[in-house]
């Protein structure tokens, strides 16, 4: 198939239908309400179900029944109607029911406003609702990678019987580019011998719950989920690097960010400036790895992390850099995108040249 | 090539429309192509805008600030964006809403009456065609046929009439370029 212009909201739609997703939740936000419009008419033709709920809670409490039900399901929203399903997710993490979470961030806190931001980073990667878990976290930065990703992140979560949450900003979710829809490599997965989905009268009845009144019995499920999440830092670390090779300041950036800052390092490589770029694709689990063995080399003099918020990522690139080099930050806020000029402004200061 | 093109006016104006085609026309020539809308609360009486970007390579940062042409169809937008084009780079004003002249002397300027010569077609919807047909033969950036292919597509079946009036606008707007710039024009 060639490639066609697709928007980004309509892209990831389109793709999770793509990988088999049969039920849609959800509650109109902008800037993501092109994945509600999309599936409320693309649903129906796959022989699924579309339905606006009355709120985010409700939408998130809907999820988990389907996914409980063992059908593939999908919710979207953003940032503040993220906020609100919390509770949904953290309870859907604790009875380890696969789905796929996207978030279109916008800029916070608050209501905020509609401009595209990063300042979700902290309530994705560590934690966001209550209690002991973690959600995979994929952050593409193309309408291609989005679609990509979300046809893998069903895989994921199917495997690991974990929410994915799929985290773009108002950007990604708005513009269009040239998607190809090809089939992606099929994971071998585990059969849903758990959900509660009916006995027929032929086996006993599989509950699902995250209630454990005595603690002991509550560390041994968190400890053998954590074993859970162990598996899944080791393999699905998904990271790119530009320029690395030379690199005397190393960037660090996600999503779309990351396409700022590669034109910044063409820029500085015409100034005769060294600079690179680590890119984390999964931000959970971080590329931590790749990040200290970078900070290990002898040429590499700084890290710069760039984000579109006050500084969340950069407290991972600080833990990962564990003090071998000094890490900076330059970011904007509030729905403000870094300009190309000034991060070419940040790596000259870094490095000592004149601006 | 890189090309980077702002279409910015009114809500209503069919700057999105015009934005779509021409990405959608780069995209069958072969191009890598991103097309970023303002997407506030932009509607009928608003300004809105939309950044094209057509290039051979991968695409990095889709918001334009230096820009090799720049398509502005009313007062605010040209307020916004007329200083935005680089040296060499194209100015298509719609000289109907935009009384101003660009002080810029080092790019090309192309003044459309977009909404008189819209009423001489009897449909002031043609706006965004004409100025897209002025900026096409400014920039030269693809070619006329494929949009003109893209446009019949669209309309074609639905309604010949307005098909008709559509490349006649796209024509028009082409035409006054060509006058505007001379032989500057498709550079």
């Amino acid at each position: 198939m060639s490639k066609e212009l697709w928007k980004g909201n309509e892209a990831i739609a389109e793709a999770a239908v793509r990988a088999g997703c049969k039920y849609f939740f959800g509650y109109p936000i902008t800037p993501q309400n092109e994945i509600s419009e999309y599936m409320a008419s693309r649903l129906p033709e796959v022989g699924g179900c579309f339905l606006q709920a009355e709120s985010e809670v409700a939408s998130i409490n809907m999820v988990y029944g389907a996914s409980g039900a063992g059908a593939r399901v999908m919710t979207s929203s953003s940032s503040p109607g993220i906020s609100l399903m919390q509770e949904g997710i953290s309870y859907i993490a604790a009875a380890e029911l696969p789905c796929v979470v996207v978030n279109i961030v916008r800029g916070g806190p608050g209501l905020g406003g509609i401009q595209p931001a990063q300042s979700d980073y902290f309530q994705a990667c560590k934690g966001g609702g209550h209690g002991d878990y973690k959600l995979v976290v994929l952050a593409p930065n193309s309408v291609q990678e989005a679609v990509d990703l979300v046809q893998e992140a069903f895989d994921i979560a199917d495997l690991y019987r974990t929410p994915v949450l799929v985290l773009g900003d108002g950007m990604i979710g708005q513009m269009m580019e040239p998607v190809e829809f090809y089939p992606i490599p099929k994971r071998e997965l585990p059969e849903k011998n758990w959900a509660a989905d009916g006995t027929r009268g032929k086996r006993p009845p599989n509950i699902i719950n995250s209630l454990y009144l005595k603690a002991e019995e509550c560390e041994i499920e968190n400890l053998r989920r954590y074993e859970k999440y162990a598996a899944i830092q080791k393999s699905e670390v998904k990271c790119e690097t530009y320029n690395l090779e030379n690199a005397e300041v190393v960037c660090v950036a996600y999503g779309m960010t990351s396409r700022v800052v590669s034109n910044a390092i063409d820029t500085l490589e015409k100034a005769g400036i060294n600079a690179g770029l680590i890119r984390p694709v999964s931000l959970w689990p971080f590329p931590s790895g790749i990040i200290a063995e970078v900070a290990a080399l002898p040429g590499v003099k700084a890290f710069l992390t760039v984000e579109m918020s006050m500084g969340q990522m950069v407290e991972d690139v600080r833990l990962a850099v564990s003090g071998k080099k000094p890490v900076h930050f330059y970011g904007r806020t509030g729905g403000m995108v870094p300009e190309v000029s000034a991060v070419v402004n940040e790596v000259k200061r870094i490095t000592g040249e004149e601006i | 090539m890189l090309h980077k093109v702002i279409m910015a006016g009114f809500g209503g104006q069919g700057i999105m429309t015009a934005g779509k085609i021409l990405a959608e026309a780069a995209l069958r020539e072969g191009r890598n192509v991103s097309w970023l809308p303002s997407y506030g609360p932009e509607m009928r009486g608003g300004t809105a805008n939309c950044h094209v970007i057509i290039s051979d390579d991968l695409i990095g940062n889709p918001i334009i600030s230096e820009a090799s042409a720049v398509m502005v169809l009313n007062q605010p937008s040209f307020d916004k964006f007329g200083n935005n084009v680089v040296s060499g780079g194209k100015l298509i004003v719609n000289s109907s809403l935009i009384a101003e002249k660009s002080p810029k002397d080092d790019i090309g300027t192309v003044y459309v009456p977009a909404n008189d010569i819209a009423a001489e077609f009897g449909n002031k919807k043609v706006i965004n065609m004409i100025m897209l047909g002025a900026y096409l033969k400014a920039t030269g950036v693809v070619e006329i046929s494929t949009i003109m292919k893209i446009v019949s597509e669209i309309l074609g079946q639905k309604n010949p009439e307005l098909l008709k009036l559509n490349q006649d606008a796209i024509l028009k707007g082409a035409e006054l370029a060509d006058e505007a710039l001379g032989g500057e024009a498709g550079r």
